[in-house]
């Protein structure tokens, strides 16, 4: 596993965001907030095994993303960027310029039917292509969910390894950022990972977005690949201008620790890194782990750091936090000193107004956090 | 359609003030189409939308204030602040809600339908046929659920109305470049639908069509098709810079102002004077800066209506085996919420 030195930089979303139109967005709304901003600056969170020198770019998310694009369709002539909106670079400009370099034939706008771009991209898969579908929101994936789970997932299988659409990649921007409502802020990653035969990852920052997502279209087997819609303007850091990947199916440790393992993913993992600076003024030594690819998982990982710690506080996001908790109390029950906790959004639809009260927030993961270490 | 056109500017200086918040889409440029059908219907008649609502909303009688408070997101909304911008639903109004998710009222317009005609000819229900309205995009046009719901509707002859208002634009992808055949309405006829095509930026001739589509539901003669060429002056939404519509496109439909075309036939025609209108003008200024004020003064919804609504009994999820709601609970404001 290469571990790599990286810096995070970020604006916290405290309490009572003011809202208003950011002047540096581009016209794109971002939430303003204004007064109360606090930047993370440079973390080195993780000494580097090899200490190359990378030439690198400090960039956001979008462009990342956007980077890795113009990466894969320039090696691959077969390679394919579809979806809503793609061609003037996307609602969330991940698509910036791709149309205007590689042609209308390879990047185009579909029609507004999430199944069929879905299933479209199944049928070009099938025929070795990389289709890199997009989903403008991952709350809009629902219709394509019957193509993801019954086609996408069973193909390779129910053809006895005759045909495979392992060229698919399903890119969609998920969860909260603050004035989303409810069809612009869900985080659905949990309805895949029951899927046998998908991959499903999310990347937690710029670097790692744009290695996870060359390393996911260029996996042989179809991946869903959600985007933290949060950290599209906010998350800048230093990210490689070369092409490089990072290994799916493999998690990172993001801060060693001794008294509990935290894991989780996407733009969360900013919260919970808050809450491991706060409870470590209390002396709570915080295992901090970004599992990057949700199925498969990187069970070892986990499981090592839960044999280390003893406790274990499950993924935030709520949904998938509960394979993680059975699974890691079947394996390592003997060692837990506390039951495994999770601590997600309420279970009710996702607000509109009561947001703030909704998410799980750094008081929330650290009240979490003591108790478990109290248990 | 003045109110239509006056809330919608209003929302959009609330919003740059920081008042609302939210994807907000508005309406302006396409107030012929809302006007031209629904203020045909009658309260007891349905009306289905999308997130561009907020005119629907207000033709359809839904007070001004409600509404506008609903988008502050306060508890007085129409709503009590739970469905924002996108989601204005009223039950007294027939108003059967705002869709976030294209194409995703049509299939409810058509339930709506069904009842209706069940209720009338299985129940033998005293009354007019209540008729749906089903309001979508040219975008939606493309989508399987409004293939899916045409076929049911004109199989089983239902009092249903589907209105596409043709904007041309769908965020930014043109309709011409997205649709095999842009004419909508001949989408119609392969169902063996009644269908129809008129300019919905001139509202006698929106309600010219309309009136024959709604009589046709109401006779029990099945679903009307109907597209309406319109535009909307401003970007998809508050947060769409709109660079890609040619200024000239723009210019052209910003010429065939629904209001302003209004307004020069009655004038032209004698029915209405100069002053009349000014005080039309005047008093709707008046209903927003009243809804604003109403807004502004209502209180935001209590922190217990976060946990309520989601199933039908709150007692199987908001309320906690205390007797109390669970976000009563002092644990909720320290943030371990265990629901």
């Amino acid at each position: 596993m290469v571990r790599r030195r990286f810096s995070f930089g970020l604006v916290s979303r405290l309490s009572s965001p003011i809202y208003g139109r950011s002047p540096c967005s581009g016209g794109i709304w971002t939430p303003c907030l204004g007064q109360k901003r606090s930047f993370m600056t440079a973390k080195d969170l993780v000494e580097s095994e090899e200490p190359e020198k990378k030439v690198t770019n400090r960039i956001n998310m979008f462009s990342a993303i956007n980077q890795a694009l113009h990466t894969v369709l320039d090696s691959d002539p077969k390679s394919y960027v579809f979806g809503e909106d793609v061609g003037f670079g996307g609602v969330f400009r991940c698509t910036t310029a791709l149309r205007d370099k590689f042609g209308r034939h390879r990047v185009f706008n579909t029609p507004l039917c999430e199944q069929a771009i879905v299933g479209f991209g199944i049928g070009l898969a099938s025929m070795g292509n990389r289709a890199i579908a997009e989903i403008q929101f991952a709350d809009y994936i629902f219709p394509a969910l019957d193509q993801i789970v019954n086609e996408a997932a069973k193909y390779r299988y129910r053809s006895g390894n005759l045909f495979n659409c392992g060229g698919l990649t399903v890119r969609a921007p998920y969860g909260a950022v603050g004035h989303g409502g409810h069809y612009h802020s869900q985080s659905p990653e949990a309805f895949f990972c029951h899927v046998p035969g998908i991959k499903v990852v999310i990347p937690r920052s710029p670097s790692q977005a744009k290695g996870l997502l060359l390393a996911s279209i260029r996996d042989p087997n179809p991946v869903v690949f959600f985007e933290p819609k949060w950290l599209y303007r906010l998350a800048v850091e230093e990210v490689p201008v070369d092409d490089y990947t990072l290994p799916l199916s493999s998690a990172e440790v993001m801060r060693k620790g001794s008294d509990i393992t935290l894991v989780g993913w996407g733009a969360q993992l900013a919260i919970m890194e808050e809450a491991c600076d706060e409870v470590s003024k209390l002396g709570i030594s915080c295992e901090l782990i970004d599992l990057r690819t949700l199925i498969p998982w990187d069970k070892e990982l986990v499981e090592d750091s839960v044999n280390k710690t003893g406790r274990l506080l499950a993924p935030v996001t709520g949904g998938f936090g509960a394979e993680i908790a059975a699974s890691i109390t079947n394996s390592c029950f003997l060692r837990l000193q506390a039951p495994v906790s999770r601590v997600c959004g309420l279970d009710t639809p996702f607000p509109l107004v009561f947001e703030p009260f909704y998410m799980p927030t750094k008081n929330k993961i650290v009240d979490a956090i003591k108790a478990s270490v109290n248990f | 359609m003045v109110l239509g056109r006056s809330f919608e500017d209003m929302c959009a200086q609330m919003y740059y003030r920081g008042k609302m918040f939210g994807f907000v889409h508005l309406y302006n440029g396409q107030e012929a189409v809302s006007t031209g059908f629904i203020k045909l219907l009658k309260q007891t008649d349905f009306v289905t939308s999308t997130y561009r609502d907020h005119v629907h909303a207000l033709s359809k009688g839904v007070p001004a204030r409600q509404v506008m408070a609903e988008l502050f997101g306060k508890s007085t909304g129409c709503c009590r602040g739970q469905g924002g911008s996108m989601h204005m639903f009223s039950a007294e109004h027939g108003l059967l809600g705002g869709f976030a998710f294209i194409g995703e009222g049509i299939p409810v317009a058509v339930g709506a339908a069904f009842t209706s005609k069940y209720k009338r000819e299985v129940l033998k229900e005293e009354g007019d046929m209540p008729v749906s309205i089903a309001f979508f995009g040219d975008g939606t046009a493309n989508n399987g659920q409004f293939f899916e719901c045409l076929n049911m509707a004109q199989l089983w002859k239902l009092p249903v109305i589907f209105v596409v208002e043709n904007n041309l634009w769908a965020i930014g992808m043109s309709h011409y470049r997205s649709t095999s055949d842009p004419e909508i309405w001949k989408k119609g006829p392969a169902f063996g639908m009644a269908s129809a095509h008129v300019d919905g930026m001139d509202v006698l001739k929106v309600r010219e069509v309309a009136k024959e589509a709604v009589e046709r539901a109401r006779r029990g003669d099945g679903p009307t098709l109907i597209e309406c060429e319109t535009y909307r002056f401003r970007g998809h939404s508050l947060a769409d810079p709109d660079e890609l519509r040619a200024p000239a496109e723009k210019a052209h439909y910003a010429a065939r102002d629904p209001i302003v075309a209004l307004k020069k036939y009655l004038l032209d025609n004698e029915i209405a004077t100069e002053a009349e209108l000014k005080s039309i003008e005047k008093k709707i200024d008046e209903v927003v800066e009243d809804a604003v004020e109403f807004a502004d003064a209502s209180p935001l919804p209590g922190r217990s209506q976060l946990l309520e609504n989601v199933f039908a009994d709150p007692k199987g999820f908001g309320i906690g085996p205390d007797g109390r709601y669970r976000c009563e609970d002092p644990g909720f404001t320290a943030g371990t919420a265990q629901v």
